[in-house]
């Protein structure tokens, strides 16, 4: 195998999850390249070294520098091409997907999404996709080179190997079609703490905390875990938390160590984005919420009771 | 202006994978995918009350979608164009997207909009790789959108906050769900939706070649179909005031504190 790793990056930081693919690709074996595109973003190279990369090829310019996907897919192209990659590796983004299905029509190359696992069969790649609201779980393949695939977030933790990438700049060519679309403004929540793509552990709200006010005792305990707070999307279309935060069918698909759900009912809509969480805890005062089908474990109680009860004997026990 | 929204017709109820073809069973009942009436919606805001602005929905699927796509005439779409072929059955994004390129082409229009995702595949790409094929500009996932002097300005929802993007016309863009609640047809729409054009075209009508369509054009494949990894047992407790006691109890047991 040789594969192409495209490594996304926010505010000098490569995102823990292409970390995570790079990492995979590693394992899988083969030669493993990354591709950084951005602008100002050399210095970044010798992270992906320690991550997996024994090559990283870099395509800094100041027409990369906002995260707009057709340049990117120029930038992909030209590098897949020239290089004969035959298998290119996505952590699946709002970015990247566009890069991902942009690529794939670039290069009438076959692009896989939503995968949860990545295994070599007999010479051949096999990935597996979770469909019909993850009832059932395909396992799917390509018929050709190179081979596309975009992992699902959270899917695989980097793994250290200390190595060290040869780095090679590359010549940013565009099309011109590719840099009509300009980026304008750009604003960014400001969050405490890890992000929910990155955080461990996961405290989330539901409808059933009553009101936006109430998220502080969600903030609380997220805050006394050393977690990210999530929300889910009747309460992210209320107004009451930013849509970054929102889990689900429509927002993002996380799965980290523990998830506390708090006050949600836990609809298939929910349950898609969370279920690969590896521990479930759900606090909801209703006994028959679909969450107590599938969460770990679960109380049936009033949240405003439980709550901050527990976010005190976490602080309790981390001062301990 | 001219409108299209790619929209998709899907099983009312996607419940099953046929073991045999390995596709998503597609009998029973049909609708339109509900994240392309976002997209609708927002065509027919744009369109407003200019009479000489047109919408246009396109879209892949089986003859019968004619049905479902009603739906979206009903709303207030002006007419569809359906790429009905068996040879297009089992196409996967490479395939879908040529034709649906080659669809578009035609219709020459100044905005191109997609829904957030298909329901029935949670595929959220096909956009990119038409814009691609299009030679488009693109902007996705996109939750406010405003139009005007032959540009377009969205915003972005992204996992950091929000992009605002401008683009020049023709452009294609991917609406989120956010971006507006979709009207329900009123019973005159219904009544009108049936006398509004519908064109159906084969690949041969469109330049089409046959090895870049159905399962000869696709690039991925499906091996088998499984069952997903089952999880541990669930225990439920009644809080008698010792809930959280026994929530940390639980997380020491488990290692996750």
């Amino acid at each position: 195998m040789s594969t192409l790793v495209f490594l996304e990056h926010h505010e000098g930081e490569l995102q823990k999850d292409s970390l995570g693919v790079l990492g995979k690709a590693a394992q899988l074996g083969g030669d493993v390249s990354a591709l950084i595109a951005g602008s100002g973003v050399e210095g970044l190279a010798a992270q992906a070294g320690k991550y997996g990369a024994t090559k990283v090829y870099v395509a800094d310019d100041p027409a990369l520098e906002a995260p707009l996907p057709q340049p990117r897919v120029d930038v992909a192209a030209d590098l897949v091409r020239r290089r004969g990659f035959d298998t290119v590796l996505f952590g699946a983004t709002v970015l990247t997907a566009d890069v991902a299905a942009g690529l794939a029509a670039r290069l009438d190359a076959g692009l896989n999404w939503d995968l949860v696992d990545l295994a070599e069969d007999n010479g051949k790649l096999v990935g597996k996709r979770p469909a019909l609201d993850d009832t059932v779980y395909v396992d799917v393949g390509w018929k050709s080179e190179p081979r596309l695939a975009l992992i699902r977030t959270g899917t695989f933790e980097p793994v250290e190997s200390g190595g060290q990438a040869e780095v090679e700049q590359v010549a940013v060519e565009l099309e011109d079609f590719s840099t009509q679309a300009k980026m304008i403004e750009q604003a960014h929540e400001e969050s405490e703490g890890p992000s929910i793509e990155d955080a461990d552990v996961i405290v989330a709200g539901g409808r059933g905390l009553g009101g936006p006010e109430n998220f502080a005792l969600v903030e609380e305990l997220a805050n006394a875990l050393g977690g990210a707070v999530a929300a889910t999307r009747a309460v992210v279309d209320a107004g009451w938390y930013p849509y970054s935060t929102q889990v689900g069918q429509t927002g993002k698909t996380v799965a980290p160590r523990l998830y506390i759900a708090v006050g949600i009912s836990g609809a298939i809509q929910h349950k898609v984005g969370m279920q690969g969480s590896n521990l479930i805890v759900a606090i909801n005062k209703d006994p028959n919420a679909p969450i107590f089908e599938y969460a770990d474990l679960g109380v049936v109680g009033d949240l405003h009771e439980i709550v901050p009860k527990l976010t005190e004997l976490v602080r309790q026990r981390k001062a301990a | 202006m001219k409108i299209a929204v790619c929209a998709k017709v899907i099983p009312e109820q996607a419940r099953r994978i046929d073991p045999e073809t390995k596709r998503l069973d597609r009998s029973g009942e049909q609708a339109l995918n509900p994240f392309d009436a976002n997209a609708v919606e927002e065509a027919l805001r744009l369109k407003g009350d200019d009479a000489h602005a047109e919408v246009v929905l396109v879209s892949l699927g089986p003859e019968r979608s004619l049905d479902a796509l009603r739906k979206a005439l009903a709303m207030g779409a002006d007419r569809v164009v359906l790429v009905s072929d068996e040879a297009a059955e089992g196409s996967d994004l490479v395939a879908s997207s040529y034709a649906l390129a080659r669809a578009l082409e035609r219709e020459q229009a100044d905005l191109i909009l997609f829904g957030q995702q298909a329901n029935d595949s949670d595929g959220a790409v096909m956009w990119a790789a038409v814009a691609d094929r299009l030679r488009r500009p693109l902007i996705s996932q996109v939750a406010e959108l405003t139009v005007s002097d032959g540009a377009l300005r969205g915003k972005r929802q992204t996992e950091f906050g929000y992009d605002v993007i401008e683009a020049p016309l023709p452009a294609v863009v991917a609406v989120s769900d956010a971006i507006n609640e979709p009207r329900y047809p009123s019973l005159k729409g219904i009544m009108g939706a049936k006398k509004k054009p519908q064109a159906t075209v084969s690949l041969g009508d469109l330049g089409v070649e046959p090895d870049r369509a159905g399962e000869a054009g696709s690039r991925t494949e499906v091996y088998a179909i499984g069952d997903p990894p089952a999880r541990g047992e669930t225990q439920r407790i009644d809080d008698d005031g010792s809930g959280a006691e026994k929530i940390v109890e639980f997380l020491l047991e488990r290692k996750a504190l």
